[in-house]
């Protein structure tokens, strides 16, 4: 049975194509990442899904459930964990956890070993028993994880889990992500970073205004992309020279974006000493030389033609502020 | 059932949790008992028999409702902040009853007000109060209260989910409390006042509902200052709190679905 299956999903917010006939579908037990820019529909789509707003067209069904006839069937079967961590301030992580439990319809003593479960799992079985004011930004989003877990939904929905919190946190946030996974639970992720995305999720779809542009394995998309990159800033002066030393190496002209000047490292840190010594030998030294992964502008830049841009209010301040 | 138990229980937590919301909820009600009777209290005749402290006596079934409807505000607050920080939608994709939202909003309101009541009639014992008919009657007024209170938290749903944002919805909360509380029989009696306020006075619910509570705590040789008998003014009380719940709850309703559609 396939987790999601959705075809054509439109939705418009007046002149605004937030989902413009998007079709996604995977299987059980696998992660997909759902990676775009801001703006580019992600937010609209998780919301979609999980029975927040009811597309205009389009049909889905959320673990076998269809998502028009029957959305209470599809809540009861996923868990949600938005852009900004839903808990409550002012009561504690172990309450808050335990109050999402009683509205999944667990009882008492359900929700209570289950609490301590989830809560054990995200490490914060030692804080929660504090009022949540008292938890840093990245122990919120965990919060917010367990919550959206304790319910053991067969769909977890995570929309940009690690957005606006510090690497830390971050590197944490992931390694909680992997091991969930490890369990076999089945996830939706959206995400702004390419980095997040090859690190968790199985499979990729790369969304842009409000369209599925591309999908398919971290290394299919890379396989696009060319890989890796070697990138140098130089002097305007020594800038021609520069190209010309680039073209020997890649045997192409380097991509010039600002001030910087690319070529793909296929040979990765081998094509980086060749870079090296061709400036080098032109006496040329660069401001700064980098071997690079593919960004999401990369990734924007070769699927579409235009960078990843911020042209658009973030989906979910459109969506909460619409009356 | 459990559900609205369930958000009932989170909203009051929040209440004792805050110390501005228990603070607000409970000196500030305080505060206006002693500054009316002690302030005012002297220069108002009210003509309940009941020795030097007689202003208590008027005051106390008054500053009741007075607390309920400035204690609603707290549902239109709240509902706005939830709206801001994305607890709503996690409510909303919960395989809960949605209603369980709004009716666990206004149910805290009750509970909170069962507890500001119970203090108020203790400051107020202290300061002369007296129930001169019996515990029952004075019970059942205590319940007519905090039913008037339950439907003005409905007023206060619609109100927030109306403006969306906790600014704003403090602001527009306010402003049909103050000409409902103050022209009314409240601090003061109506006949106090020039004719055409009296006319809205003695006919809006604030006042009709203040004055049923009054009428189950004062004593019964008193009661012809009320205007209305006591039985009239029960039925009158009771289909106030039905129409304005009739009418705000699915108001609030309809403004909820279109606050988070």
């Amino acid at each position: 049975m396939n987790a999601v299956e959705a075809q054509n999903i439109v939705k418009h917010f007046g002149d605004t194509h937030a989902l413009d006939g998007v079709s996604i579908q995977f299987e059980e037990g696998i992660v997909y990442g759902l990676l775009g820019p801001n703006g580019a529909g992600k937010t609209t789509l998780i919301r979609v899904l999980t029975t927040l707003l009811t597309p205009d067209s389009g049909s889905a069904s959320v673990a076998g459930v269809d998502l028009i006839t029957d959305p209470v069937g599809v809540r009861r079967k996923v868990g949600l964990a938005g852009q900004f961590a839903a808990v409550d301030e002012h009561q504690t992580g172990r309450e808050n956890v335990e109050m999402v439990g009683r509205l999944y319809n667990l009882n008492r003593e359900e929700t209570r070993s289950r609490a301590d479960e989830v809560l054990d799992r995200i490490n914060l079985a030692e804080v929660a028993d504090l009022q949540v004011k008292t938890y840093s930004g990245g122990m919120r989003r965990k919060l917010d994880l367990a919550a959206s877990m304790v319910g053991r939904p067969e769909v977890l929905f995570l929309d940009e889990p690690t957005t606006g919190i510090d690497p830390a946190s971050r590197l944490a946030l992931w390694d909680l992500i992997e091991e969930m996974v490890d369990g076999g639970t089945t996830l939706l992720l959206t995400t702004q970073y390419l980095e997040e995305a090859d690190r968790l999720a199985d499979r990729i779809g790369v969304i842009d205004h409000g369209k599925l542009i591309a999908e398919g394995t971290s290394d299919e998309l890379k396989a696009t992309l060319g890989g890796d990159v070697v990138e140098i800033h130089v002097h305007n002066d020594d800038r021609a020279l520069a190209v010309e030393c680039l073209t020997r190496v890649a045997g192409e002209e380097p991509k010039a974006e600002g001030g910087s000047l690319s070529i793909p490292a296929p040979n990765g840190s081998r094509t980086l000493t060749a870079v090296v010594r061709e400036l080098d030998s032109a006496a040329i030294e660069p401001r700064d030389i980098a071997l690079r992964k593919p960004t999401l502008n990369d990734v924007f830049l070769t699927l579409t033609g235009h960078k990843a841009e911020d042209e658009r209010q973030p989906d979910t301040a459109r969506s909460r502020r619409r009356g | 059932m459990i559900h609205t138990a369930v958000i009932t229980r989170r909203n009051v937590l929040r209440f004792i949790r805050i110390p501005q919301l228990l603070l607000f909820s409970t000196v500030q009600p305080v505060m206006f008992l002693l500054l009316f009777n002690y302030v005012f209290g002297g220069a108002i005749t009210t003509g309940i028999p009941a020795g030097p402290d007689e202003y208590i006596n008027w005051l106390i079934p008054g500053i009741l409702i007075q607390s309920a409807a400035f204690g609603a505000t707290a549902t239109a607050l709240g509902l706005t902040e939830d709206l801001g920080t994305g607890v709503i939608d996690r409510f909303r994709s919960l395989p809960m009853a949605r209603s369980a939202v709004l009716t666990g909003r206004t149910l805290a309101d009750l509970v909170r007000n069962s507890f500001v009541f119970s203090l108020m009639l203790v400051v107020g014992y202290l300061m002369g109060w007296r129930f001169e008919q019996g515990f029952w009657k004075m019970a059942l007024g205590f319940g007519v209260a905090l039913l008037f209170g339950y439907s003005f938290s409905w007023v206060m749903a619609a109100i927030g989910l109306a403006v969306k944002t906790p600014e704003a919805a403090q602001s527009a909360g306010f402003l049909p409390i103050f000409p409902l509380v103050f022209a009314s029989s409240i601090f003061v009696p109506t006949s106090s006042m020039p004719d055409w306020l009296q006319t809205f006075a003695e006919v809006q619910p604030v006042t009709i509902v203040a004055n049923t509570v009054r009428s189950l705590m004062i004593p019964e040789e008193a009661l012809g200052l009320l205007g209305l008998d006591q039985g009239t003014l029960i039925l009158q009380s009771f289909a106030w709190i039905v129409a304005i719940i009739a009418v705000f709850a699915p108001l609030s309703v309809r403004q909820y679905k279109k606050a988070v559609g």
